[in-house]
């Protein structure tokens, strides 16, 4: 037997397969089926097939995320009508809104463990590589399928090496890493392909940080993505488990990629040279390093998503806005990608910190970040966003520009009013 | 399976976000009000002047961004018979075979294709007419081309649920 990828691998178990070879097709049985406020035009599909019950409800996570709290009667109709599906169907792993983000939350409820496959009607579902899982998306018949038969058939994709090392110097982060990257190849640079990190840079990144790496990976054009699960991240799930299943027990799932495995291609990024970046309208893949944007004035300024919503996130940013305002005509949105997240950084002063500051607080969930509510910006207004997409109407309005970037260039940016280098801020 | 229409050509990377915004995800479920928006962010001209029947030519990884199906639904609706690109992105590609939309990789006949002129698809010939030139598509695969058969993944799962394969011939 050949060596193998991480991809070749897990989708062989999901298959109950010894070994599957790259370009061939299978039919996979995911560990978990997600979906979010898509869940009620899934279930008017699903009940074409004139079932009576979903197959497996144990496997099925539903999250109100995308429209939460709902705006209009019409995204309150739709919350109605899941709440009612999830009922009738016994879905135990049903989320209200406010908890938070789909990715997030399961990450949180650690319902997905290393090794395992988790097919999701969302885009961003390569997320769950950050724990050695194999994440992807699909669209809503997908998932309708899923619920009827348990299974999925799935190309088994080439794998791209991308092998980091090096450490991230102060105010440059994962994020920039990622806008790096996709500035580098392109958005379509990872095209079906499994995105597969090493490098024992890995191990100094902490949990928040890597959990940005494979969520942006979806901007590549990747199937899923995948970092080498370590015993932090053992230790970090059998924690929110609550010790129901020992780190042990936990790493004893993680799969890892064979020395010698094939790779397409092979990809070598020192973090060590990073400094920040920034995605430029209208493409994510249009990134230029800060110093070129820098000074470009911003009205509104968004730090949340399931990219940058997190703990880490906030910390920065309150970091760089202790005891300070953020600039007279620039507004700050913050949305913690989940209430554990919300909680945390309020336990710990980071929100009386952004709120002295100026900034204003949103529902966990997904935000303005697909334009549905919560802090749209206005035609001929500029958002820097710490998400994951700025194509043109992405928040709600087709003429307003949208600049991506990391946390810290957030809050350096909020500070000053204009796209700012947060290194600078570490001189003054 | 034959097509007819008049070319609609645009770009490279046509992302899921300009095909159907996502501001109408959770408000719009009937098809044929998604098609009032297909394209919308990108030409304002489309949804109103296009006709059953017409097909889109495109670049490199069109239908990248989202998974929302809408953008593959919303397409339909409006009339398009198929996609040909010189790539596309996953998901869109798959929403497009389950929903039984032709995506078809082409660099050469969408390098050919030319704005508001016409072309025909012949997809059991795997051929695309553009001005009387014929390109040659590769086959689907046998996935794809079951899921085909069947029309959509809803008519696949039906089938495969009741145990009877509809689309083998019988004779």
């Amino acid at each position: 037997m050949s060596m193998q990828t991480f991809a070749q691998k897990a989708l062989a178990r999901a298959a109950g397969l010894q070994n599957v070879s790259i370009g061939s097709t299978v039919d996979a049985r995911p560990d978990r089926i997600l979906s979010h406020d898509n869940t009620a035009a899934i279930s008017t599909i699903f009940n074409q097939f004139g079932l009576e019950n979903v197959l497996q409800p144990e496997k099925v996570v539903v999250t109100l995320d995308h429209a939460a709290p709902p705006p209009t009667p019409i995204h309150a109709r739709n919350h109605a009508e899941i709440r009612k599906f999830v009922a009738r169907h016994n879905i135990e792993h049903f989320f209200e809104i406010g908890r938070g983000i789909c990715h997030q939350v399961i990450s949180e409820e650690a319902l997905i463990l290393p090794g395992q496959l988790i097919i999701g009607a969302d885009s961003h579902t390569t997320h769950f590589g950050w724990l050695g899982a194999f994440g992807a998306g699909v669209g809503r018949t997908e998932i309708a399928a899923l619920w009827a038969t348990g299974e999925l058939w799935m190309r088994v994709p080439n794998s791209i090496s991308v092998k980091l090392t090096g450490q991230l110097n102060s105010s440059v982060t994962t994020k920039d890493l990622c806008l790096h990257l996709i500035g580098q190849v392109s958005s379509d640079g990872g095209l079906y392909a499994s995105i597969e990190f090493s490098g024992e840079s890995i191990s100094d990144l902490s949990i928040d940080s890597r959990t940005v790496i494979p969520n942006m990976m979806a901007e590549l054009g990747a199937k899923n993505a995948y970092l080498p699960p370590d015993k932090l991240v053992f230790e970090w799930l059998a924690n929110k488990l609550k010790h129901s299943l020992s780190v042990e027990a936990i790493s004893k799932l993680a799969i890892y990629p064979d020395e010698g495995a094939t790779y397409s291609e092979m990809i070598e990024i020192d973090l060590g040279k990073l400094e920040p970046q920034v995605s430029v309208p209208h493409q994510v893949d249009n990134v230029q390093p800060i110093s070129v944007v820098a000074g470009k004035p911003v009205d509104q300024v968004f730090i949340g998503t399931c990219t940058n919503g997190r703990l880490e996130d906030i910390s920065i940013a309150a970091e760089i806005l202790r005891g300070q305002k953020i600039a007279a005509g620039t507004r700050m949105i913050i949305i913690p990608a989940s209430s554990q997240v919300l909680h945390s950084a309020v336990d710990l002063g980071y929100i009386s910190i952004l709120l002295e500051a100026g900034a204003t607080l949103g529902t966990p969930g997904c935000g303005p970040c697909m334009g549905n509510h919560l802090g749209v910006p206005a035609a001929g207004e500029t958002c820097l966003s710490t998400g994951n997409r700025n194509f043109r109407g992405r928040m709600g309005e087709p003429d307003a520009e949208i600049y991506l970037a990391s946390p810290a260039v957030a809050a350096a940016t909020a500070l000053i009013g204009a796209i700012t280098d947060p290194r600078s801020l570490e001189l003054s | 399976m034959n097509f007819s229409g008049q070319i609609w050509k645009y770009g490279d990377d046509i992302n899921t976000d300009v095909i159907f915004p996502g501001k109408y995800t959770y408000t719009l479920r009937d098809p044929k009000e998604m098609s009032k928006h297909a394209l919308e962010d990108l030409d304002p001209e489309f949804a109103s002047n296009v006709q059953i029947g017409d097909i889109i030519f495109a670049g490199k990884n069109f239908g990248n961004g989202s998974s929302r199906e809408q953008a593959v639904v919303c397409l339909k609706a409006a009339g398009v018979s198929a996609v040909i690109a010189v790539s596309f992105a996953r998901i869109w590609y798959r929403n497009a075979i389950n929903n039984g939309l032709a995506a078809i990789i082409c660099p050469e006949a969408v390098k050919a294709a030319v704005h508001g002129k016409h072309a025909q698809v012949n997809i059991e010939d795997q051929t695309i007419n553009i001005q009387d030139v014929i390109y040659s598509f590769p086959p689907f695969s046998e996935t794809a081309t079951e899921i085909l058969n069947h029309g959509s993944l809803i008519g696949f799962i039906q089938n495969k649920l009741s145990g009877i394969d509809a689309s083998k011939p019988t004779s």
